[in-house]
């Protein structure tokens, strides 16, 4: 255990990967209150372009993710999206788009940089071979997060429960909607950079869906889903360190773990809350008999 | 109650909704303490109203004042119940939560305790009974106590005028009657304005104390004495029609294409049949 927190990489992996389970919580929950989730992905996605271009123009991962996660959001919001048929076609098409991107941009790294590990790194990430300096960008990029989620918590659920009665509030749904997309799109360059632009979906909806199925309240869900997203974090950064013993030398990646991780405890919530449901209409039925003559 | 202002003025309101004329020259004023229904069938431009008056859509021409002023400054006077907000189950909201974000949804900064903001929410979900499932989720209610949940919402803020969409749809006979109350003593107790729409007016009746008739657009307003008769909405119809009165109903029904069985059913109607 000492070896373990005592290796460099190691650190860097929990602070950032921990910067990236509490930052995917927090607007996970939002995310999957406006059902969301498909545009979440897809700002995951198309994120991976600037991976990529970071990779060819060498400047910082987290910058590249970003900007592409925000020109995806921008889009997306320009598509101008009414519907929800029409805002999961405007989401396709960005979605499309980006990931051309990433296709060019990979090439030109392989071709021209010869860094044969980027697109496993951009795509489904490398925690431990994340560079220390990155470390106070990940952490500024999750306070930035939870200062504007703080700020606009209220008219951001408001809006997620209804956007007529939050424009009667006085809050603009359009507003709250870029605010959200700006604000996923730092959650999702955080998670990028993690555990990769793919899988970074999984962190962002995982346990946000898990814990809005085991709670009454905003804020407790969005407490539950801390827990569930650092215990997979951690405990994914502890397996694959380990996982070097367990198949004599062959590590295997941090991602895969995390996810599967995450799986399981969607898995579990789903259990947990189907078993409430049912004890609950137990209980109710039960009663109904009780006052019928 | 003639020398009070009111509280809503619609004069001459003309809506168009993607080229299409969905509101001709409608006008109406409310005081305080009336309930005002909104009848006409699906389609007749009723929620297009509502939506105008809560300022969500702009009108062709014509005013709407919201105690004097116009609509969109003068919101924190409106309570709005929409017809229908698809909650989901795994919403993690409760009914309290709901209604706290009536208050202050609109709020910077995180929701802390607050005991005035407490006792404004219990307030509130008293006054529409619901405070037995004030700590379940939105999601899990009945469609009726979802409503209650949404009223009280709009109800915390005490709004002096509260407009409610189709509330009476998808309510059984005992939820509607508990509905029509709840409305009463709001105008009662509280000399609040209330606006209903509805397409049926019967379980109205022994609140409502004026109408707006809705039909392709056009409205006639009045009492009901005033507006439920046979040559007015005859005239709004463009149809011959005939006023039914059983047991404190009343039925508006077209009249028979040759006019002749109209005489047989009216006497039907007056033999309680």
């Amino acid at each position: 255990m000492f070896a373990f927190l005592s290796s460099q990489p190691v650190q860097t992996a929990l602070i950032v990967g921990s910067c990236a389970a509490l930052v995917s919580a927090l607007i996970g929950v939002f995310t999957v209150l406006r059902g969301n989730a498909f545009a979440g992905h897809a700002l995951a996605d198309v994120s991976s372009a600037g991976g990529a271009a970071s990779f060819l123009w060498g400047i910082s991962p987290l910058l590249g993710f970003l900007g592409m996660a925000w020109i995806a959001a921008f889009g997306m919001e320009f598509l101008g999206v009414r519907k929800a048929r029409e805002r999961d076609l405007a989401t396709g098409i960005v979605l499309g788009a980006g990931l051309g991107f990433s296709a060019l941009f990979l090439y030109l790294d392989v071709t021209t940089t010869s860094t044969t590990g980027a697109a496993v790194s951009v795509m489904f990430g490398s925690l431990f071979a994340i560079s220390r300096g990155l470390i106070w960008p990940a952490i500024l990029a999750v306070l930035a997060v939870f200062l504007l989620v703080g700020l606009f918590y209220r008219p951001l659920i408001l809006t997620a429960v209804d956007p007529d009665l939050a424009t009667l509030r006085g809050v603009s749904p359009r507003w709250m909607g870029l605010l959200q997309l700006l604000v996923l799109g730092l959650a999702v360059a955080v998670c990028a950079l993690a555990i990769g632009a793919v899988l970074a979906t999984a962190l962002l909806i995982g346990p946000a869906g898990a814990a809005i199925r085991l709670s009454r309240r905003p804020a407790q869900a969005i407490f539950w889903a801390m827990i569930i997203a650092l215990t997979a974090v951690w405990l994914g950064i502890w397996m694959a360190y380990e996982s070097y013993y367990w198949f004599s030398g062959n590590a295997w990646p941090v991602s895969f773990f995390v996810v599967v991780l995450i799986f399981l405890f969607y898995l579990l919530a789903m259990l947990g809350s189907s078993w409430q449901h049912k004890y609950q209409r137990r209980g109710i039925t039960s009663l109904r008999r009780l006052q019928e003559p | 109650m003639t020398n009070q202002s009111p509280i809503l003025a619609v004069a001459d309101l003309s809506v168009d909704l993607g080229g299409r004329s969905i509101l001709r020259d409608v006008s109406f004023d409310l005081y305080p303490g009336q309930l005002c229904a909104l009848i006409g069938e699906n389609g007749a431009g009723k929620t297009t109203l509502l939506r105008t008056l809560l300022g969500l859509i702009t009108q062709r021409a014509g005013t709407v004042l919201i105690g004097g002023a116009p609509a969109r400054e003068h919101r924190e006077l409106v309570g709005y119940v929409p017809q229908k907000i698809n909650f989901d189950p795994d919403l993690p909201l409760r009914t309290r939560d709901l209604v706290r974000l009536g208050l202050d949804g609109q709020r910077l900064g995180l929701p802390f305790f607050n005991g005035r903001t407490r006792y404004a929410v219990d307030q509130a979900l008293q006054a529409v009974g619901a405070e037995d499932f004030a700590d379940q989720r939105v999601g899990e209610l009945s469609g009726g106590q979802q409503q209650r949940a949404v009223i009280a919402h709009a109800l915390v803020r005490k709004p002096r005028l509260l407009i409610l969409d189709e509330p009476l749809a998808n309510l059984d006979f005992g939820s509607a009657n508990a509905l029509v109350d709840l409305l009463g003593r709001l105008i009662v107790q509280q000399k609040m304005t209330v606006l209903v729409t509805a397409h049926d007016m019967n379980p109205l009746i022994p609140v409502m104390d004026r109408l707006v008739y809705l039909v392709d657009g056009r409205a006639a307003t009045g009492t009901v004495a005033e507006v439920v008769q046979a040559e007015v909405l005859s005239k709004l119809y463009g149809y011959p029609v005939s006023i039914l009165h059983h047991g404190g109903r009343i039925l508006v029904l077209p009249d028979a294409p040759e006019n002749a069985d109209v005489a047989n059913m009216n006497r039907c109607a007056g033999h309680g049949v």
